[in-house]
Protein backbone atom coordinates (compact mmCIF):
# COMPACT_ATOMS: atom_id res chain seq x y z
CA UNK A 1 0.00 0.00 0.00
CA UNK A 2 1.43 2.97 0.86
CA UNK A 3 5.29 1.45 1.74
CA UNK A 4 7.35 2.43 -1.40
CA UNK A 5 10.41 0.94 -2.17
CA UNK A 6 12.07 3.71 -1.81
CA UNK A 7 14.19 2.12 2.02
CA UNK A 8 14.90 -0.74 0.68
CA UNK A 9 15.90 0.67 -3.10
CA UNK A 10 17.12 -2.35 -4.85
CA UNK A 11 17.50 -5.25 -2.24
CA UNK A 12 14.92 -7.80 -1.66
CA UNK A 13 12.75 -6.85 1.50
CA UNK A 14 11.66 -9.59 4.18
CA UNK A 15 9.00 -11.75 3.48
CA UNK A 16 7.35 -9.83 6.36
CA UNK A 17 7.87 -6.59 5.50
CA UNK A 18 6.04 -6.99 1.89
CA UNK A 19 3.11 -8.89 3.44
CA UNK A 20 3.45 -6.55 6.19
CA UNK A 21 -0.57 -5.34 5.82
CA UNK A 22 -1.89 -8.91 5.00
CA UNK A 23 0.12 -10.67 7.96
CA UNK A 24 -0.58 -7.71 10.86
CA UNK A 25 -3.74 -8.12 11.28
CA UNK A 26 -3.45 -12.14 11.35
CA UNK A 27 -1.13 -11.44 14.18
CA UNK A 28 -2.83 -9.48 16.07
CA UNK A 29 -5.63 -11.28 16.04
CA UNK A 30 -4.25 -14.62 16.62
CA UNK A 31 -4.46 -14.67 20.70
CA UNK A 32 -7.36 -14.08 21.02
CA UNK A 33 -8.91 -16.59 18.50
CA UNK A 34 -6.92 -18.78 19.74
CA UNK A 35 -8.51 -18.42 23.51
CA UNK A 36 -11.67 -18.22 22.22
CA UNK A 37 -11.75 -21.34 19.75
CA UNK A 38 -10.67 -23.13 22.42
CA UNK A 39 -12.73 -22.35 25.41
CA UNK A 40 -16.25 -21.08 23.14
CA UNK A 41 -16.07 -22.13 19.70
CA UNK A 42 -14.97 -25.32 20.15
CA UNK A 43 -17.19 -26.54 23.00
CA UNK A 44 -20.03 -25.99 21.54
CA UNK A 45 -19.54 -28.78 19.25
CA UNK A 46 -17.91 -30.47 21.89
CA UNK A 47 -21.44 -30.16 23.39
CA UNK A 48 -23.68 -31.23 21.14
CA UNK A 49 -21.35 -34.41 20.47
CA UNK A 50 -21.78 -34.83 23.94
CA UNK A 51 -25.71 -34.80 23.79
CA UNK A 52 -25.51 -38.19 21.46
CA UNK A 53 -23.59 -40.19 24.16
CA UNK A 54 -24.28 -41.49 27.58
CA UNK A 55 -21.66 -40.45 29.71
CA UNK A 56 -21.03 -40.05 33.28
CA UNK A 57 -18.21 -37.46 33.16
CA UNK A 58 -15.66 -40.24 34.17
CA UNK A 59 -15.81 -43.45 32.59
CA UNK A 60 -16.70 -44.54 29.24
CA UNK A 61 -19.58 -42.47 27.09
CA UNK A 62 -21.29 -45.00 25.37
CA UNK A 63 -22.95 -43.73 22.06
CA UNK A 64 -26.93 -43.59 22.59
CA UNK A 65 -27.78 -41.65 19.17
CA UNK A 66 -30.98 -39.50 20.01
CA UNK A 67 -32.02 -41.44 23.00
CA UNK A 68 -30.73 -38.21 25.30
CA UNK A 69 -34.11 -36.50 23.01
CA UNK A 70 -36.09 -38.36 22.94
CA UNK A 71 -35.86 -38.57 26.96
CA UNK A 72 -36.17 -35.00 26.98
CA UNK A 73 -39.49 -35.18 25.20
CA UNK A 74 -41.18 -37.16 28.36
CA UNK A 75 -39.41 -35.89 30.63
CA UNK A 76 -41.86 -33.52 32.78
CA UNK A 77 -39.28 -31.42 34.49
CA UNK A 78 -37.71 -30.27 31.26
CA UNK A 79 -41.29 -29.18 30.62
CA UNK A 80 -41.82 -27.32 33.72
CA UNK A 81 -38.17 -25.40 32.92
CA UNK A 82 -38.96 -24.94 29.20
CA UNK A 83 -42.36 -23.09 30.13
CA UNK A 84 -40.65 -21.20 33.07
CA UNK A 85 -37.70 -19.85 30.19
CA UNK A 86 -40.67 -18.80 28.61
CA UNK A 87 -42.49 -16.69 31.21
CA UNK A 88 -38.72 -15.62 32.43
CA UNK A 89 -38.35 -14.15 28.49
CA UNK A 90 -41.68 -12.46 28.38
CA UNK A 91 -41.90 -10.77 32.29
CA UNK A 92 -38.03 -10.23 31.81
CA UNK A 93 -38.82 -7.70 28.85
CA UNK A 94 -40.95 -5.49 31.18
CA UNK A 95 -37.71 -4.24 32.36
CA UNK A 96 -37.61 -2.58 28.69
CA UNK A 97 -40.55 0.02 29.65
CA UNK A 98 -40.03 0.14 33.60
CA UNK A 99 -36.45 1.22 32.74
CA UNK A 100 -37.63 3.68 30.12
CA UNK A 101 -40.39 5.45 32.36
CA UNK A 102 -37.84 5.75 35.29
CA UNK A 103 -34.93 7.05 32.39
CA UNK A 104 -38.29 9.80 31.89
CA UNK A 105 -38.76 10.21 35.62
CA UNK A 106 -35.00 11.36 36.02
CA UNK A 107 -34.38 13.03 32.82
CA UNK A 108 -34.61 16.73 34.80
CA UNK A 109 -32.00 19.22 35.48
CA UNK A 110 -32.40 19.63 39.81
CA UNK A 111 -29.92 19.88 42.03
CA UNK A 112 -28.80 16.26 42.90
CA UNK A 113 -30.02 14.78 39.82
CA UNK A 114 -26.80 13.14 39.10
CA UNK A 115 -26.24 11.17 42.51
CA UNK A 116 -29.85 9.94 42.17
CA UNK A 117 -29.91 8.68 38.75
CA UNK A 118 -26.41 6.84 39.79
CA UNK A 119 -28.39 5.60 42.94
CA UNK A 120 -31.28 4.10 40.93
CA UNK A 121 -28.31 2.53 38.62
CA UNK A 122 -27.19 0.76 41.36
CA UNK A 123 -29.00 -2.41 42.06
CA UNK A 124 -27.38 -3.35 38.41
CA UNK A 125 -23.71 -3.56 39.96
CA UNK A 126 -24.64 -6.07 42.47
CA UNK A 127 -23.93 -9.76 41.73
CA UNK A 128 -27.24 -11.30 41.39
CA UNK A 129 -26.18 -13.27 44.14
CA UNK A 130 -26.40 -10.46 46.42
CA UNK A 131 -29.29 -9.49 44.78
CA UNK A 132 -31.17 -12.93 45.56
CA UNK A 133 -30.07 -13.03 49.05
CA UNK A 134 -31.94 -9.40 49.57
CA UNK A 135 -34.50 -10.86 48.32
CA UNK A 136 -35.00 -13.81 49.49
CA UNK A 137 -35.06 -11.64 52.94
CA UNK A 138 -37.33 -9.41 51.52
CA UNK A 139 -39.94 -12.42 50.38
CA UNK A 140 -39.61 -14.01 53.71
CA UNK A 141 -43.39 -15.54 54.74
CA UNK A 142 -43.69 -13.66 58.36
CA UNK A 143 -41.03 -11.77 59.35
CA UNK A 144 -39.93 -10.40 55.36
CA UNK A 145 -40.97 -6.57 54.52
CA UNK A 146 -43.12 -7.64 51.90
CA UNK A 147 -44.96 -10.05 54.22
CA UNK A 148 -45.38 -7.11 56.51
CA UNK A 149 -46.40 -4.54 54.26
CA UNK A 150 -49.29 -7.22 52.88
CA UNK A 151 -50.46 -7.63 56.67
CA UNK A 152 -51.59 -4.25 56.17
CA UNK A 153 -53.97 -5.04 53.64
CA UNK A 154 -54.71 -7.70 55.50
CA UNK A 155 -53.62 -10.60 52.98
CA UNK A 156 -51.24 -12.83 55.64
CA UNK A 157 -48.69 -15.46 55.49
CA UNK A 158 -47.89 -14.85 51.91
CA UNK A 159 -44.90 -17.45 51.56
CA UNK A 160 -44.08 -16.13 47.61
CA UNK A 161 -40.68 -18.41 47.62
CA UNK A 162 -42.41 -21.61 48.92
CA UNK A 163 -45.63 -21.01 46.59
CA UNK A 164 -45.20 -23.68 43.52
CA UNK A 165 -47.23 -21.23 41.19
CA UNK A 166 -45.89 -17.97 42.57
CA UNK A 167 -42.05 -18.78 42.98
CA UNK A 168 -40.92 -18.38 39.72
CA UNK A 169 -42.50 -14.40 39.52
CA UNK A 170 -41.05 -13.97 42.50
CA UNK A 171 -37.68 -14.60 41.38
CA UNK A 172 -38.32 -13.08 38.06
CA UNK A 173 -39.16 -9.92 39.88
CA UNK A 174 -35.92 -10.10 41.96
CA UNK A 175 -34.06 -9.65 38.46
CA UNK A 176 -36.02 -7.22 36.98
CA UNK A 177 -34.87 -5.00 39.38
CA UNK A 178 -31.61 -4.94 37.94
CA UNK A 179 -32.58 -5.24 34.52
CA UNK A 180 -34.67 -2.25 34.83
CA UNK A 181 -31.75 0.04 36.18
CA UNK A 182 -29.92 -1.69 33.08
CA UNK A 183 -32.72 -0.39 30.85
CA UNK A 184 -32.76 3.13 32.38
CA UNK A 185 -29.22 3.56 31.86
CA UNK A 186 -29.17 3.00 28.75
CA UNK A 187 -32.50 5.54 28.28
CA UNK A 188 -31.18 8.05 30.30
CA UNK A 189 -27.90 8.21 27.24
CA UNK A 190 -30.42 8.03 25.15
CA UNK A 191 -32.09 10.53 25.54
CA UNK A 192 -29.27 13.19 26.36
CA UNK A 193 -28.84 12.21 22.25
CA UNK A 194 -32.95 13.17 21.67
CA UNK A 195 -32.39 15.81 18.79
CA UNK A 196 -34.30 19.17 20.79
CA UNK A 197 -34.45 20.91 17.49
CA UNK A 198 -37.22 18.47 16.09
CA UNK A 199 -38.52 17.95 19.62
CA UNK A 200 -39.14 21.96 19.67
CA UNK A 201 -40.51 21.35 15.85
CA UNK A 202 -42.89 18.91 17.10
CA UNK A 203 -44.00 20.84 20.11
CA UNK A 204 -44.83 23.71 17.61
CA UNK A 205 -47.17 20.85 15.59
CA UNK A 206 -48.88 20.50 19.27
CA UNK A 207 -47.66 17.06 20.15
CA UNK A 208 -47.19 16.89 23.71
CA UNK A 209 -47.23 13.77 26.30
CA UNK A 210 -47.62 10.57 24.65
CA UNK A 211 -47.92 11.72 21.33
CA UNK A 212 -44.78 13.47 21.36
CA UNK A 213 -43.14 9.96 23.48
CA UNK A 214 -44.25 7.58 20.87
CA UNK A 215 -43.98 9.62 17.34
CA UNK A 216 -40.93 11.67 18.17
CA UNK A 217 -39.04 10.25 20.88
CA UNK A 218 -39.38 6.61 20.87
CA UNK A 219 -38.18 6.43 17.21
CA UNK A 220 -35.06 8.73 18.25
CA UNK A 221 -34.25 5.95 21.03
CA UNK A 222 -33.99 3.07 19.11
CA UNK A 223 -29.94 2.42 19.59
CA UNK A 224 -31.23 2.27 22.99
CA UNK A 225 -33.90 0.05 22.77
CA UNK A 226 -31.90 -2.60 20.53
CA UNK A 227 -29.79 -2.81 23.21
CA UNK A 228 -31.79 -2.90 26.16
CA UNK A 229 -33.48 -5.67 24.17
CA UNK A 230 -30.76 -7.44 23.36
CA UNK A 231 -29.23 -7.75 26.82
CA UNK A 232 -32.82 -8.35 28.29
CA UNK A 233 -33.01 -11.68 26.35
CA UNK A 234 -29.60 -12.72 27.25
CA UNK A 235 -29.77 -12.22 30.91
CA UNK A 236 -33.74 -14.14 30.59
CA UNK A 237 -32.29 -16.80 29.15
CA UNK A 238 -28.78 -16.95 31.11
CA UNK A 239 -30.87 -16.63 34.71
CA UNK A 240 -29.63 -19.28 36.92
CA UNK A 241 -27.60 -17.03 39.95
CA UNK A 242 -30.98 -16.08 41.48
CA UNK A 243 -32.58 -19.25 41.14
CA UNK A 244 -29.61 -21.19 42.68
CA UNK A 245 -29.82 -18.66 45.35
CA UNK A 246 -33.69 -18.22 46.03
CA UNK A 247 -35.08 -21.40 45.89
CA UNK A 248 -32.57 -23.76 44.26
CA UNK A 249 -34.97 -24.57 41.54
CA UNK A 250 -37.70 -25.66 44.25
CA UNK A 251 -40.45 -25.82 45.60
CA UNK A 252 -41.39 -29.25 43.88
CA UNK A 253 -38.80 -28.37 41.19
CA UNK A 254 -40.86 -25.65 39.77
CA UNK A 255 -38.78 -22.92 39.54
CA UNK A 256 -36.40 -24.40 37.11
CA UNK A 257 -35.43 -23.18 33.98
CA UNK A 258 -33.16 -24.73 31.78
CA UNK A 259 -30.08 -23.89 32.71
CA UNK A 260 -30.82 -24.27 35.93
CA UNK A 261 -31.73 -27.85 35.04
CA UNK A 262 -28.81 -28.54 32.92
CA UNK A 263 -26.67 -27.83 35.72
CA UNK A 264 -28.89 -30.25 38.14
CA UNK A 265 -28.61 -33.08 35.56
CA UNK A 266 -25.03 -32.73 34.85
CA UNK A 267 -23.10 -31.52 37.77
CA UNK A 268 -24.65 -31.82 41.34
CA UNK A 269 -25.77 -34.76 43.78
CA UNK A 270 -28.48 -35.53 41.26
CA UNK A 271 -26.29 -36.91 38.93
CA UNK A 272 -23.47 -36.92 36.90
CA UNK A 273 -25.75 -37.26 33.73
CA UNK A 274 -23.29 -35.62 31.45
CA UNK A 275 -24.93 -36.24 28.10
CA UNK A 276 -28.57 -35.80 29.11
CA UNK A 277 -27.28 -32.54 30.72
CA UNK A 278 -25.32 -31.34 27.37
CA UNK A 279 -29.20 -32.41 25.60
CA UNK A 280 -30.59 -29.65 27.83
CA UNK A 281 -27.85 -27.15 27.34
CA UNK A 282 -28.11 -27.96 23.03
CA UNK A 283 -31.85 -26.97 23.45
CA UNK A 284 -31.40 -24.06 25.01
CA UNK A 285 -28.42 -23.22 23.09
CA UNK A 286 -31.09 -23.44 19.57
CA UNK A 287 -33.98 -21.12 21.63
CA UNK A 288 -30.76 -18.32 22.07
CA UNK A 289 -29.70 -19.14 18.24
CA UNK A 290 -32.62 -17.42 17.01
CA UNK A 291 -32.09 -14.54 19.01
CA UNK A 292 -28.83 -14.73 17.97
CA UNK A 293 -29.54 -14.96 14.59
CA UNK A 294 -30.97 -11.72 14.42
CA UNK A 295 -29.02 -9.80 16.39
CA UNK A 296 -26.07 -10.70 13.56
CA UNK A 297 -28.90 -9.88 11.34
CA UNK A 298 -29.42 -6.18 12.32
CA UNK A 299 -25.82 -5.77 13.15
CA UNK A 300 -25.28 -6.75 9.52
CA UNK A 301 -27.84 -4.83 7.67
CA UNK A 302 -26.06 -1.24 10.24
CA UNK A 303 -22.88 -2.58 8.75
CA UNK A 304 -23.95 -2.40 5.28
CA UNK A 305 -25.65 0.97 5.87
CA UNK A 306 -22.22 2.34 6.53
CA UNK B 1 -35.74 17.45 25.84
CA UNK B 2 -38.10 15.78 26.77
CA UNK B 3 -40.04 15.65 29.27
CA UNK B 4 -40.33 19.11 29.54
CA UNK B 5 -37.97 20.65 31.76
CA UNK B 6 -39.46 20.86 35.13
CA UNK B 7 -38.24 24.64 35.66
CA UNK B 8 -41.18 25.34 33.13
CA UNK B 9 -44.47 23.86 35.42
CA UNK B 10 -45.87 25.46 37.88
CA UNK B 11 -44.32 26.02 41.69
CA UNK B 12 -46.63 23.07 42.89
CA UNK B 13 -45.39 20.81 40.38
CA UNK B 14 -41.98 21.27 41.09
CA UNK B 15 -42.22 21.17 44.70
CA UNK B 16 -43.99 17.77 44.07
CA UNK B 17 -41.57 16.72 42.04
CA UNK B 18 -38.74 17.44 44.29
CA UNK B 19 -40.45 15.65 46.99
CA UNK B 20 -41.39 12.78 45.32
CA UNK B 21 -37.78 12.22 43.99
CA UNK B 22 -36.14 11.27 47.50
CA UNK B 23 -39.57 8.84 48.18
CA UNK B 24 -39.68 7.08 44.99
CA UNK B 25 -35.79 6.72 45.65
CA UNK B 26 -36.14 5.31 49.31
CA UNK B 27 -38.73 2.33 47.60
CA UNK B 28 -36.58 1.66 44.69
CA UNK B 29 -33.41 0.96 47.09
CA UNK B 30 -35.74 -0.35 49.64
CA UNK B 31 -34.56 -4.17 49.79
CA UNK B 32 -31.15 -2.96 50.20
CA UNK B 33 -31.67 -0.19 52.92
CA UNK B 34 -32.93 -3.07 54.82
CA UNK B 35 -30.39 -5.57 54.62
CA UNK B 36 -27.66 -2.35 55.77
CA UNK B 37 -29.76 -1.99 58.64
CA UNK B 38 -30.19 -6.01 59.49
CA UNK B 39 -26.07 -5.88 59.29
CA UNK B 40 -25.70 -3.34 62.09
CA UNK B 41 -28.25 -5.07 64.25
CA UNK B 42 -27.40 -7.40 67.23
CA UNK B 43 -28.11 -10.92 67.14
CA UNK B 44 -30.84 -10.62 69.83
CA UNK B 45 -33.32 -8.56 67.44
CA UNK B 46 -33.86 -11.10 65.18
CA UNK B 47 -34.70 -13.77 67.86
CA UNK B 48 -36.81 -11.20 69.39
CA UNK B 49 -38.73 -11.17 65.95
CA UNK B 50 -37.61 -7.29 65.60
CA UNK B 51 -36.60 -7.88 61.87
CA UNK B 52 -37.69 -4.09 60.58
CA UNK B 53 -37.63 -2.09 63.25
CA UNK B 54 -35.25 -0.07 64.48
CA UNK B 55 -32.01 -1.24 65.87
CA UNK B 56 -32.11 -1.93 69.56
CA UNK B 57 -28.68 -1.43 69.18
CA UNK B 58 -25.77 -0.72 66.96
CA UNK B 59 -23.27 -3.52 66.56
CA UNK B 60 -21.47 -2.44 63.12
CA UNK B 61 -18.16 -3.42 64.18
CA UNK B 62 -19.10 -6.35 65.94
CA UNK B 63 -20.62 -7.78 62.84
CA UNK B 64 -18.39 -6.42 60.19
CA UNK B 65 -15.25 -7.97 63.11
CA UNK B 66 -16.84 -11.25 62.47
CA UNK B 67 -16.84 -11.24 58.73
CA UNK B 68 -13.61 -10.02 58.53
CA UNK B 69 -11.59 -11.86 61.78
CA UNK B 70 -14.22 -14.76 62.12
CA UNK B 71 -14.97 -16.63 58.89
CA UNK B 72 -13.37 -17.45 54.88
CA UNK B 73 -14.70 -13.92 54.17
CA UNK B 74 -11.42 -12.45 53.90
CA UNK B 75 -9.96 -15.30 51.56
CA UNK B 76 -12.93 -15.10 49.36
CA UNK B 77 -11.97 -11.88 48.70
CA UNK B 78 -8.67 -12.10 48.39
CA UNK B 79 -9.62 -14.85 45.91
CA UNK B 80 -11.79 -12.82 43.92
CA UNK B 81 -8.93 -10.11 43.78
CA UNK B 82 -6.70 -12.40 42.64
CA UNK B 83 -9.03 -13.79 39.82
CA UNK B 84 -10.60 -10.59 38.68
CA UNK B 85 -8.09 -8.04 38.29
CA UNK B 86 -5.76 -10.72 35.71
CA UNK B 87 -8.72 -11.65 33.38
CA UNK B 88 -9.06 -7.15 33.12
CA UNK B 89 -5.74 -7.38 32.05
CA UNK B 90 -5.99 -10.39 30.07
CA UNK B 91 -9.22 -9.72 28.21
CA UNK B 92 -8.49 -5.85 27.79
CA UNK B 93 -5.05 -7.04 26.02
CA UNK B 94 -6.29 -9.68 23.74
CA UNK B 95 -9.13 -7.89 22.80
CA UNK B 96 -7.59 -5.00 22.63
CA UNK B 97 -5.05 -6.27 19.76
CA UNK B 98 -7.95 -8.29 18.00
CA UNK B 99 -10.05 -4.94 18.00
CA UNK B 100 -7.19 -3.43 16.45
CA UNK B 101 -6.94 -6.33 13.36
CA UNK B 102 -11.24 -5.78 12.77
CA UNK B 103 -11.33 -2.35 12.94
CA UNK B 104 -8.15 -1.32 11.23
CA UNK B 105 -7.84 -3.68 8.61
CA UNK B 106 -9.63 -4.68 5.57
CA UNK B 107 -9.55 -8.20 4.60
CA UNK B 108 -12.37 -11.08 3.58
CA UNK B 109 -13.10 -12.91 6.39
CA UNK B 110 -13.04 -9.77 8.62
CA UNK B 111 -16.68 -9.52 9.26
CA UNK B 112 -17.27 -13.40 9.39
CA UNK B 113 -14.27 -13.21 12.33
CA UNK B 114 -15.97 -10.20 14.07
CA UNK B 115 -19.51 -12.35 13.90
CA UNK B 116 -17.65 -15.04 15.54
CA UNK B 117 -16.78 -13.31 18.61
CA UNK B 118 -20.01 -11.51 19.01
CA UNK B 119 -22.10 -14.86 18.38
CA UNK B 120 -19.93 -16.44 20.84
CA UNK B 121 -20.37 -13.90 23.59
CA UNK B 122 -24.30 -14.67 23.12
CA UNK B 123 -24.37 -18.31 23.93
CA UNK B 124 -25.69 -19.57 27.05
CA UNK B 125 -23.10 -20.78 29.72
CA UNK B 126 -24.49 -24.30 29.77
CA UNK B 127 -23.73 -25.31 26.40
CA UNK B 128 -20.23 -24.92 27.42
CA UNK B 129 -20.03 -26.07 30.52
CA UNK B 130 -19.07 -29.79 30.01
CA UNK B 131 -16.28 -29.25 27.76
CA UNK B 132 -14.46 -26.34 29.83
CA UNK B 133 -14.58 -28.31 33.02
CA UNK B 134 -13.10 -31.00 31.39
CA UNK B 135 -10.38 -28.76 29.64
CA UNK B 136 -10.04 -27.48 33.07
CA UNK B 137 -9.82 -31.16 34.51
CA UNK B 138 -7.51 -31.93 31.88
CA UNK B 139 -4.70 -29.20 32.32
CA UNK B 140 -4.63 -29.68 36.03
CA UNK B 141 -6.24 -26.59 36.65
CA UNK B 142 -10.26 -27.71 38.37
CA UNK B 143 -9.95 -25.49 41.81
CA UNK B 144 -7.57 -23.29 40.64
CA UNK B 145 -7.88 -19.68 40.18
CA UNK B 146 -5.75 -20.09 37.09
CA UNK B 147 -8.60 -22.21 35.30
CA UNK B 148 -10.92 -19.84 36.29
CA UNK B 149 -8.85 -16.93 34.56
CA UNK B 150 -8.03 -18.26 31.44
CA UNK B 151 -11.78 -19.14 30.82
CA UNK B 152 -12.84 -15.67 32.18
CA UNK B 153 -10.28 -14.06 29.52
CA UNK B 154 -11.70 -16.42 26.74
CA UNK B 155 -15.07 -15.78 27.37
CA UNK B 156 -14.80 -11.73 27.88
CA UNK B 157 -12.63 -11.39 24.99
CA UNK B 158 -15.83 -11.53 22.18
CA UNK B 159 -17.35 -8.62 24.29
CA UNK B 160 -14.79 -7.25 24.55
CA UNK B 161 -13.68 -7.37 21.09
CA UNK B 162 -16.97 -6.35 19.82
CA UNK B 163 -16.40 -3.17 21.83
CA UNK B 164 -13.11 -1.91 21.23
CA UNK B 165 -13.68 -3.27 17.36
CA UNK B 166 -16.78 -0.54 17.14
CA UNK B 167 -14.56 2.15 19.07
CA UNK B 168 -11.32 1.66 16.47
CA UNK B 169 -14.05 2.39 13.91
CA UNK B 170 -14.99 5.81 14.77
CA UNK B 171 -11.21 6.69 15.21
CA UNK B 172 -10.01 9.29 12.52
CA UNK B 173 -8.57 6.44 10.03
CA UNK B 174 -6.07 9.70 7.75
CA UNK B 175 -4.48 9.47 11.44
CA UNK B 176 -3.35 5.92 10.51
CA UNK B 177 -2.52 6.03 7.35
CA UNK B 178 -0.35 9.55 7.75
CA UNK B 179 1.72 7.24 10.10
CA UNK B 180 1.84 4.43 6.95
CA UNK B 181 3.06 6.70 4.77
CA UNK B 182 5.54 7.76 6.85
CA UNK B 183 7.00 4.42 6.72
CA UNK B 184 5.87 3.34 10.24
CA UNK B 185 5.62 -0.44 11.21
CA UNK B 186 2.06 -1.79 11.84
CA UNK B 187 2.67 -2.76 15.45
CA UNK B 188 3.99 0.29 16.34
CA UNK B 189 0.99 2.60 15.07
CA UNK B 190 -0.71 0.21 17.21
CA UNK B 191 1.27 0.92 20.00
CA UNK B 192 1.83 4.53 19.58
CA UNK B 193 -1.19 5.89 17.42
CA UNK B 194 -3.89 3.76 18.06
CA UNK B 195 -3.63 2.61 21.62
CA UNK B 196 -3.30 6.47 23.03
CA UNK B 197 -6.55 6.82 21.47
CA UNK B 198 -8.39 4.30 22.96
CA UNK B 199 -7.56 5.17 26.47
CA UNK B 200 -11.06 5.77 27.29
CA UNK B 201 -12.24 2.55 25.79
CA UNK B 202 -9.75 0.66 27.82
CA UNK B 203 -11.00 2.56 31.07
CA UNK B 204 -14.37 1.53 30.27
CA UNK B 205 -13.90 -2.06 29.77
CA UNK B 206 -11.51 -2.68 32.30
CA UNK B 207 -14.20 -1.06 34.92
CA UNK B 208 -17.47 -3.30 33.26
CA UNK B 209 -15.02 -6.56 33.12
CA UNK B 210 -14.25 -5.68 36.74
CA UNK B 211 -17.89 -5.94 37.27
CA UNK B 212 -18.84 -9.08 35.35
CA UNK B 213 -16.10 -11.08 36.65
CA UNK B 214 -16.24 -10.27 40.47
CA UNK B 215 -20.29 -10.90 39.94
CA UNK B 216 -19.67 -14.01 38.07
CA UNK B 217 -21.21 -17.09 40.29
CA UNK B 218 -22.48 -19.47 37.88
CA UNK B 219 -18.62 -20.23 36.37
CA UNK B 220 -17.17 -19.98 40.48
CA UNK B 221 -19.55 -22.80 41.44
CA UNK B 222 -18.58 -25.04 38.29
CA UNK B 223 -14.65 -24.18 38.22
CA UNK B 224 -13.78 -24.13 41.73
CA UNK B 225 -14.75 -25.14 45.25
CA UNK B 226 -13.72 -24.56 48.87
CA UNK B 227 -12.40 -21.74 50.06
CA UNK B 228 -8.43 -21.95 48.68
CA UNK B 229 -9.89 -20.99 45.10
CA UNK B 230 -13.40 -19.77 45.14
CA UNK B 231 -14.24 -16.31 45.06
CA UNK B 232 -16.66 -14.56 47.05
CA UNK B 233 -20.00 -14.71 44.98
CA UNK B 234 -19.37 -19.04 45.48
CA UNK B 235 -18.06 -18.43 48.77
CA UNK B 236 -21.03 -16.23 50.43
CA UNK B 237 -23.05 -19.50 50.04
CA UNK B 238 -21.18 -21.30 52.44
CA UNK B 239 -20.48 -18.66 54.70
CA UNK B 240 -24.13 -18.32 54.86
CA UNK B 241 -24.47 -22.35 55.59
CA UNK B 242 -21.98 -21.51 58.64
CA UNK B 243 -24.12 -18.68 59.71
CA UNK B 244 -27.04 -20.26 58.99
CA UNK B 245 -30.26 -17.85 60.01
CA UNK B 246 -28.01 -14.99 61.46
CA UNK B 247 -29.44 -12.28 59.48
CA UNK B 248 -26.77 -9.67 60.51
CA UNK B 249 -23.63 -11.81 59.67
CA UNK B 250 -24.95 -12.45 56.11
CA UNK B 251 -26.19 -9.29 55.85
CA UNK B 252 -22.90 -7.98 56.89
CA UNK B 253 -21.34 -10.85 54.60
CA UNK B 254 -22.93 -9.34 51.61
CA UNK B 255 -22.22 -5.93 51.81
CA UNK B 256 -18.51 -6.57 52.15
CA UNK B 257 -19.17 -8.93 48.99
CA UNK B 258 -20.80 -6.18 47.19
CA UNK B 259 -18.51 -3.39 48.05
CA UNK B 260 -15.57 -3.58 45.12
CA UNK B 261 -17.96 -3.59 42.20
CA UNK B 262 -19.85 -0.58 44.29
CA UNK B 263 -16.88 1.63 44.50
CA UNK B 264 -15.76 0.93 41.25
CA UNK B 265 -18.92 2.21 40.10
CA UNK B 266 -19.08 5.27 42.08
CA UNK B 267 -15.58 6.00 41.10
CA UNK B 268 -15.40 5.71 37.79
CA UNK B 269 -18.90 6.35 36.92
CA UNK B 270 -18.41 7.89 33.39
CA UNK B 271 -16.66 5.00 31.91
CA UNK B 272 -18.69 2.27 33.45
CA UNK B 273 -21.67 3.92 31.52
CA UNK B 274 -19.76 4.18 28.33
CA UNK B 275 -19.16 0.71 28.55
CA UNK B 276 -22.51 -0.60 29.26
CA UNK B 277 -24.01 1.61 26.08
CA UNK B 278 -21.29 -0.42 24.43
CA UNK B 279 -20.39 2.63 22.91
CA UNK B 280 -23.30 2.69 20.34
CA UNK B 281 -25.65 4.99 22.18
CA UNK B 282 -23.81 8.75 23.12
Amino acid sequence: MAETTEINSGRQRSWYKRNEIAVTPWLFLAPAILFFAVYVIIPIFQSINISFYDWDGLGEATWVGLDNYVELADDRAFEISFWNNFKWLIFYLLAIPAGLFIALFLNQTVTGIRIYKSLFFFPFVLSQVVVGLVFSWFYLPNEGLLSNFLAWFGVDGVNILGDPTLATYGIIAAGLWPQTAYCMILYLTGLNAVDPEQVEAARLDGAKGWKMLWYVIIPQLKPATFIAFVVTIIGALRSFDLISIMTNGGPFGQTRVLSFYMFEKALSEFGFRMGYGAAIAVVLFLIMLVFIAYFLWSMWKEEKGH
Amino acid sequence: MFPRPIQSASPAAQTAYKTFLPIALILWLLPLIAVAIFSVKPAEDFTSGNYWGAPSSFEMFANYGQVFFNSDMPRYMLNSVLITVPTVFGAVALSAMAGFALGVYRFKSNLLIFFMFVAGNFVPFQILMVPVRDLTLDMGLYNSKTGLVLFHIAFQTGFCTLFMRNFIRQLPFPLIEAARVEGVAEWRIFWYVVLPLMKPALAALAVLIFTFIWNDYFWAVVLTQGPESQPVTAGITSFNAQFRAAYHLMSAGSIVAALPPVLMFFLMQKHFIAGLTLGAVK
